[in-house]
């Protein structure tokens, strides 16, 4: 008994008329925004770490303490950065492999100033 | 049995939005990963990138209101300057101290980097849409990114619950 004929599926025709092409601006924008945010975040931590006063100054909510402002400033840095570079950017075409370098340079010394062995390196001494 | 407006808030901060979001990681690296024209016919591109699209946005909220629950909910209680609050006791004794100095302090500042990569992954999904499929750096990125937030989520994610462990918010 033989197998019931099916159609075979055919892989995607990507090079069709259906696709069409954009600029990448818009791709560097969100993606070097979060470079940003992340290192705005990064330096608030380390500044913060180092100055009781400053850190006393980002404590918009005595609840949450300093945090509320470090993260609230790294939302806005993030967000302004990203409607900043979007503007800029939206209608070009950007070199893609640049901008993922930067951005993964800007993650990285995000992640290293949010890392407390590293952050607690610039508290004063007691 | 009943749980504490603390407990329950605890609750969906690590669990509810925090847990849904690990799980639902290994769907959406399957969803970029798959996305590639040897493996999928034009019907399937469709249907598949609204998938993505949709999963990848509902993974950047879920990971948005973690953080925001985590950090204006949760760790208010946490930090309290009460001696019974977790940090006073973690802080008390010298054997747990570092729970607090090193695992807490790391947690409640780089969690709030996971937002920004899943924000941007989502968004290098929805722009290029169905035509994703043809750009593979850009596919590449934002599951690199997509990657990297369920990394940061998960550090912060085991921290929390190791925190817990020693010492739960009640």
């Amino acid at each position: 008994m033989s197998e019931p004929a099916r159609p075979a599926a055919t892989p995607a025709d990507t090079t069709s008329a259906a696709f069409r092409d954009r600029p990448n601006g818009p791709v560097a924008a969100v993606l070097l925004a979060t470079g940003i945010g992340s290192l705005v975040l990064a330096v608030l931590v380390v500044w913060a770490e180092a100055s009781e006063s400053f850190a006393e100054s980002l404590g918009y909510s005595d609840r949450v303490g300093p945090l509320s402002g470090k993260t609230i400033w790294a939302v806005v840095a993030f967000v302004v950065s990203w409607a900043g570079l979007h503007a800029m950017l939206r209608r070009r075409d950007v070199n893609l492999n640049a901008v993922w370098l930067i951005t993964l340079a800007l993650l990285a010394l995000g992640l290293l100033g949010t890392f407390s062995p590293f952050f607690e390196l610039f508290a004063p001494e007691e | 049995m009943e749980l504490t407006t603390r407990e329950f808030w605890a609750l969906i901060h690590g669990i509810v939005l925090g847990g849904v979001f690990l799980v639902a990681f290994a769907g959406g690296l399957a969803g970029f990963y798959s996305l590639r024209p040897e493996y999928v016919t034009e019907a399937g591109i469709a249907e598949r990138t609204r998938r993505l699209v949709f999963g990848t946005g509902a993974m950047a909220a879920l990971t948005w209101l973690t953080v925001i629950v985590g950090t204006w909910v949760v760790y208010p209680w946490y930090r309290e300057d009460t001696p019974e609050s977790p940090r006073s006791q973690l802080l008390a004794n010298p054997d747990t101290e570092d729970w607090h100095t090193f695992a807490m302090e790391w947690k409640e500042h780089v969690a709030w980097i996971a937002p920004m990569l899943a924000t941007a992954g989502f968004v290098v999904a929805a722009y290029y849409g169905r035509d994703l499929i043809r750009h593979p750096p850009a596919r590449r990125i934002a599951m690199t990114l997509f990657v990297a937030a369920f990394g940061i989520a998960a550090i912060a994610g085991v921290l929390g619950a190791l925190i817990t462990k020693k010492v739960p918010v009640t």
